[in-house]
């Protein structure tokens, strides 16, 4: 048996997504044998993680603790009358380094899932209604993930806010950049030919 | 070193969920094995050749490896996506309850039940298709338990074995089926089922799916065989379904 102090962090490490007992003792003992400076600054960043956070009021994007808003919702040049609805922030982040897009986004904090239970209660959908309710938002443009939990939130999406008079879109989606149709699934084919577009 | 065992499965996708950095762990129920699981490697990255071929409800001829640990995903190609299933949000949810009452009911024992599998592609096809899927559902769920050894008992009292009458009866979870209502009365933890309840469930039992898709039950009798199965389920499993759940709010 280890002694508790290292069984303890074994056990923590466990929780986190991807890493199973392998990693995470050897997570464990790298750590033990490293400079102390390593485990203090991860200690730190740990307590701070959650101690100087806190989500934006507006679209519940990860923002520092203590301001309401965060940097995309105060910005006088980010057009509101667009929203782009992403499952996680780090979607959004993947969008914000294009920096093509002007408009604001809403972070649901996850994707409906019928067999884990999780329903449009379990995410940021009444503040996401709530917000178009309002009136300032004329488009929103749907960007969950295409996948099974993905498309069936954009599905739930549509219903919701189609009786609100806005003008609904979905991320293109289609065959991969260095894809081969050949390979394709059915899915895929039939998405990349009914969103295909005009040559001009 | 020693070539890694390969083979070829058909499946279909009950469930994935996020493994590692890019990767998925499936859990299929195959045409040869029963229920197993898989990791497909790199499935999340947007490039992928094989994502799109392994989301859930897809029915799927697989390659696949023998990992040290677990069996890994080597090719994939779609048979049957059941596309139209996928456009509607209560379909969708009707497909991952019948994905996931098969994963609670099973163990991964790589035993072979092609009746099973047959029953799982027929009812994703007549999710896929039919107007109003609920008797689909209620057909899956009284043959699924059939073959699965838990077929209830709904001919003659699972207590004292007499013949059911046609009156309104009990219905015992734990004793399997129905009881006449002598043996049922005041009994903790049994339920009243009315005599028409009991003729639907009969009839889906003993019919074949075109038999029993004649039934059309009132919207009363419809919701008592519902919550019957459902309560059935909760005492078999011991525990409740998340499926019944979501279906609910997103109905609302
Ligand atoms: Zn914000
Ligand atoms: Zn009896």
């Amino acid at each position: 048996m280890l002694p508790d102090p290292i069984q303890n962090l074994i056990l923590a490490l466990e929780r986190l997504p991807g890493v199973g007992p392998k990693t995470a003792s050897r997570l464990a003992f790298f750590l033990l044998r490293a400079p102390l400076e390593l485990s203090s600054a991860l200690a730190d960043a740990l307590t701070e993680l959650k101690s100087k956070t806190g989500l934006c009021q507006e679209c519940f994007n990860i923002t520092l603790a203590g301001s309401e808003r965060c940097n995309v919702c105060e910005s006088p040049q980010r057009d509101g009358s667009v929203l782009c609805v992403v499952e996680e922030p780090l979607d959004m982040l993947a969008l914000e380094r294009i920096g093509a897009y002007r408009g604001k986004y809403h972070v649901l904090h996850g994707v409906l899932s019928p067999i884990e239970g999780i329903g449009p209660d379990d995410l940021k959908i009444k503040p996401l209604l709530e917000r178009v309710r309002r009136g300032e938002v004329k488009e929103v443009i749907l960007a969950t993930n295409p996948s099974m939990e993905g498309d069936a939130t954009a599905l739930y999406l549509r219903q919701q806010l189609q009786p609100l008079n806005v003008h609904l879109t979905r991320l293109a989606r289609g065959l991969p950049v260095g894809g081969d149709l050949e390979y394709a699934d059915q899915n895929t084919l039939l998405r990349a030919l009914t969103g295909r577009q005009e040559m001009s | 070193m020693r070539p890694e065992r390969s083979f070829r499965l058909e499946a279909v996708v009950l469930h994935h969920s996020d493994w590692g950095e890019a990767d998925r762990l499936l859990t299929l129920y195959t045409r040869e094995k029963g229920k197993v699981r898989a990791i497909a490697k790199g499935a999340r990255k947007v490039r992928s050749r094989k994502a799109g071929h392994l989301e859930p409800f897809t029915r799927v001829t697989l390659q696949l490896a023998r990992g040290r640990d677990l069996l890994i995903v080597t090719q994939a190609e779609t048979l049957d996506a059941y596309q139209p299933l996928r456009e509607d949000l209560l379909r969708i949810g009707y497909a991952a309850y019948v994905a996931e009452l098969l994963d609670r009911f099973t163990y991964e024992d790589e035993s072979e039940n092609r009746n099973i599998f047959r029953l799982l592609t027929e009812t994703l096809s007549r999710i896929s298709a039919e107007p109003d899927p609920w008797l689909s559902l209620r057909y899956y769920e009284v043959h699924l338990l059939d073959h699965l050894g838990f077929r209830p008992q709904l001919f003659s009292c699972a207590n004292c074995k007499t013949e059911i009458q046609p009156v309104d009866q009990y219905f015992s979870a734990s004793q399997g089926g129905v009881l006449c209502p002598k043996c049922g009365v005041g009994l903790p933890g049994v339920w009243e089922v009315s005599l028409d309840a009991l003729k639907y469930l009969r009839h889906f039992q003993r019919s074949t799916y075109r038999e029993a898709k004649r039934a059309r039950p009132l919207a009363a009798i419809q919701n008592e065989v519902e919550s019957l199965m459902q309560r059935n389920f909760t005492y078999l499993l011991e525990r409740e379904l998340n499926t019944p759940g979501f279906i609910k709010q997103i109905k609302k």
